[in-house]
């Protein structure tokens, strides 16, 4: 039957190729494939800027006091202009990077992570362990997140851990609820059913059946919320227990940046740009995540694009 | 046959297309047909022939885009309903033609009454006030015979059944008294005897108020049943058109010829032989078997001390090699008997011995290892296998929690190997299952359950969700592995004839008991218990002229002059 040709033909790809595979369908969704590159840039500034611009972004030169953007007689640092101490916008907005995202991909992974797992085994396993979760999200909503952070950043030091885990769980409920109202209808499907039969293991039934329709919801729900959270963090900052300056955060520069909006609109807005072209491109990225990830959605990405598809 | 006057509607060289990224698609390529009134034609096709698109090319509820009329016309006496400007069209419809769909739950409102929903047709289109319209509503419950109507004219629509709910759909759709009522799938979700009831009905508001009748059907048995004409679809096209006995006792067509031997049950039963080893012990002991809910109700789910017996007290033996079809009506406790032969659901009392070993009891590696034995289909090819794997994955996935079964070096081929046996090829191993068909996810499925080498396969309603030649291929391919690999199943399902073509045995079930259990032949040709007469008798079998006899013998007759 030509059974071993056929055979190498079902053996799984080689890893090389799965890249390959990979780039071809974001190249094919365009919005997506930008966003992307958007992303590493971002990325490869948090990693690399606070070494390479860390010296610029706190030196302070009172004569270029809100020096305006977009003229180069002071050299590319100040492209984007200064800041009130006439710090330089682009140094500054490179070094916040890091911790703006350090701290937002922290509590978002947090969140994600705890709060998904909990929602997983609230709704497999229900009866009063689900019920306890539930009411525990419950509690968590009910109360303003502002308000828990406040106190609970005001009691303890606030340290950068302690700002993480707050903002962590308070947007944790969110995850529990999605997870858990998924896993109810996933877990009496006839596949999952059929996986019992032939003797899966409640282990393997949530992590190789349930767990992987549940994801793309909960990345999307991520995505969505990272930019919840670096808002949150930068109030926080504004109110003084979050993020310490001389520490900066984007958050923090918008906030600092508000008293001066009717003289010196860049110190507001380039923060604020780069808050907003962050989540945009995470919001980009993760719905063609989405598609990418179901295979019954993958061909939108396969087909070369011809009308409105 | 009497002089014919005008047909009513005639349809012709009715062509629509759909808009998909291969470019255009037909699925209706040019048609034609005519409807008299007082007569019923029925449209006859499978899944993706056609025929609903023309009915919602007729009644203009295409989905649209992507659909659209590329041409002919749909005359209503003479005015043709596809030139018509939108207006103009809306006012025909509801007056002149009528439908009712297969999904009645979908079709109805679930935050009104249904005498309110009924109602709401008199106050639009005729202007009545709310207590006259509400009373000709009740007067048309009474008219398609739900009890009470009164009463039940304030009840919505989860209150109602599926046969119930469908009579509503019906009282709706003739509120306005139309000339023409297309009925698409009309009893395709309901049991039986209801079917057979629905279908009564339909015949006799047809003849008392001289309607025309469309019946879109892929059902056969409900042609013979109720249908003068016959229109067979096969790819957008009509193949073959006739009188039902004509077409019945001599298809021209080559599909049609095909789908009339696909038909289950109609040759007579093969007699197999025994493979039972006399005296050798049963593969499955079924002793007394239950399932009782406790009814609670309110906040606090206080037991009111009802109890809901979805099983009775079951009792049965199956032997290696053995086919056991199980057959009941919705509700009937066949479903929730897999389920707990399965362990999916606990039993409230009664035992099961597998392999002499008690069944309910068993833990750990000793139930793991019983697992393997024992292996299911379920009834929905679509959503019984992981959409996220692929088809290698799902076929393999037993051997990674049984470990040891296959080596992973071996399990490519052997993957491969499964496929060839239940018609698939190697190249599906890498596909997704949504690129497949129901029949051929079916056989994933039936790939998955051989997997592990069972040696009992449970078939819940395994093959009621495909079209009849699907339905025949899948049936054939359970025949062979039996054969080949000795298998044992219980084949659970509502459609009599589908039974008496693979079982040796049958367990008839109403309300959580078997009423009667024996061979095939015994059940078939000369059953005992009232309730098995019952349901043989109100399933529509593939033979008009039986049919009419039977239908006779129930008092109501099939017009057969028109226009008289």
């Amino acid at each position: 039957m030509g059974a071993e040709r056929n055979a190498a033909a079902v053996a799984a790809a080689s890893p090389r190729s799965a890249v390959r595979m990979v780039l071809g369908l974001l190249w094919s969704d365009k919005f997506a494939f930008v966003a992307a590159l958007f992303l590493v840039f971002v990325a490869g500034c948090a990693m690399f800027g606070p070494l390479l611009l860390g010296d610029s972004a706190t030196a302070i030169n009172l004569r270029l006091r809100n020096f305006q953007p977009f003229t180069f007689e002071h050299g590319w640092l100040y492209m984007l202009g200064a800041d009130s101490l006439g710090r330089s916008m682009l140094a500054r907005l490179v070094v916040a990077s890091q911790n703006t995202l350090a701290v937002a991909a922290a509590a978002v992974a947090f969140s994600m992570t705890v709060g998904g797992a909990f929602g997983l085994m609230a709704g497999f396993l229900g009866g009063w362990f689900g019920n306890i979760v539930m009411r525990l999200a419950d509690i968590i909503m009910s109360f303003p997140s502002l308000l828990i952070a406040v106190v609970v950043l005001y009691m303890f030091e606030p340290r950068v851990a302690n700002l993480v885990l707050v903002l962590g769980i308070t947007r944790m409920p969110i995850y529990m609820r999605t997870s858990r109202a998924e896993v109810l209808e996933i877990r009496e499907r006839p596949f999952v059913a059929a996986a019992r039969v032939m003797g899966a293991s409640s282990f393997r039934v949530v992590f190789r059946h349930v767990a992987p329709t549940v994801l793309p919801t909960l990345t999307t729900i991520a995505a969505l919320d990272f930019a919840f959270v670096m808002l949150a963090e930068s109030a926080l900052s504004f109110l003084g227990i979050g993020i310490q300056p001389p520490e900066i955060t984007w958050g923090l520069m918008v906030a600092q940046g508000r008293n001066y909006l009717n003289v010196a609109w860049w110190l507001a807005f380039f923060p604020g740009l780069a808050i907003m072209l962050t989540t945009l491109s995470l919001n980009l990225l993760s719905s063609w995540l989405r598609i990418a990830a179901d295979p019954t959605q993958r061909w939108r990405l396969e087909i070369p694009r011809g009308r409105d598809g | 046959m009497a002089e014919r006057a005008a047909p009513i509607l005639e349809v012709r060289d009715l062509a629509v297309a759909f808009h998909t990224l291969a470019g255009e698609l037909d699925a209706v390529d040019g048609i034609s047909f005519d409807l008299d009134r007082g007569e019923t034609l029925a449209i006859l096709g499978e899944s993706g022939s056609g025929k609903s698109v023309t009915a919602a090319a007729i009644m203009g509820i295409l989905d649209s885009p992507p659909g659209f009329v590329r041409g002919g016309q749909a005359l209503l006496d003479g005015v043709d309903l596809l030139a018509l400007p939108e207006g103009r069209r809306r006012d025909l419809l509801g007056e002149r033609i009528a439908i009712i769909f297969q999904d009645t739950l979908a079709h109805l409102n679930p935050v009104y009454s249904v005498g309110w929903q009924i109602a709401e047709c008199f106050r639009i289109h005729r202007g009545f006030g709310r207590a006259e319209a509400y009373e000709r509503a009740v007067d048309l419950m009474y008219q398609t015979h739900i009890p009470d109507p009164e009463r039940r004219a304030r009840d919505y629509p989860h209150q109602f059944s599926g046969g119930q709910r469908q009579r509503i759909m019906i009282a709706m759709a003739l509120a306005l008294e139309p000339d023409i009522l297309i009925a698409d799938e009309p009893t395709t979700a309901l049991d039986v005897t209801v079917q057979a009831q629905i279908l009564d009905l339909l015949i006799e508001l047809r003849n008392a108020r001289n309607m025309g009748l469309i019946l879109i059907t892929h059902d056969l048995g409900v042609v013979a049943e109720i249908a003068d004409r016959l229109a067979v679809m096969f790819h957008g096209r009509i193949v073959e058109s006739g009188p039902v006995g004509e077409v019945f006792a001599d298809p021209q067509h080559a599909y049609t010829r095909r789908l009339m031997s696909a038909i289950p049950g109609r040759a007579p039963p093969p007699v197999r032989v025994a493979t039972k080893v006399v005296g050798a012990a049963p593969l499955l002991e079924v002793r007394d078997l239950a399932k009782h809910y406790e009814v609670t109700s309110g906040l606090m789910r206080r037991r009111t001390g009802e109890v809901v017996k979805a099983v009775d007290g079951v009792s049965f033996d199956i032997h290696r090699g053995e086919t056991l079809g199980v057959v009941g009506e919705s509700g009937s406790g066949k479903t929730t008997l897999a389920r707990m032969l399965l362990l999916l659901e606990p039993p409230t009392s009664g035992s099961a011995r597998f392999g002499g070993e008690d069944l309910f009891t068993l833990k750990g590696p000793d139930l793991l290892h019983l697992r393997r034995r024992m292996q299911v289909v379920f009834q929905d090819p679509f959503s019984s296998l992981n959409p996220r794997m692929s088809v290698a994955e799902i076929i393999a996935e037993p051997w990674s929690i049984h470990d040891g079964v296959v080596p992973k070096a071996e399990r490519a081929d052997r993957v491969v190997e499964l496929l060839d046996r239940v018609g698939l090829a190697a190249e599906h191993a890498r596909r997704y299952p949504h690129q497949f068909s129901g029949g051929q996810r079916q056989r994933i499925a039936i790939a998955r359950a051989l997997a592990l080498a069972p040696d009992l396969v449970i078939c819940d309603e395994a093959v009621s969700a495909l079209d009849v030649s699907i339905q025949a291929q899948i049936l054939d391919l359970l025949k062979s592995l039996r054969d080949e690999l000795g298998l044992a199943y219980i084949f659970i399902a509502h459609d009599l004839a589908v039974v008496r073509e693979l079982a040796d045995r049958v367990a008839v079930m109403k309300t959580g008991k078997i009423v009667e259990l024996g061979t095939t032949a015994q059940i078939f040709d000369r059953p005992t218990h009232p309730y098995t007469q019952a349901l043989l008798g109100a399933s529509p079998l593939p033979d008009p002229e039986l049919m009419a006899e039977r239908r006779q013998r129930r008092g109501i007759g099939i017009q057969m002059v028109k226009n008289g």
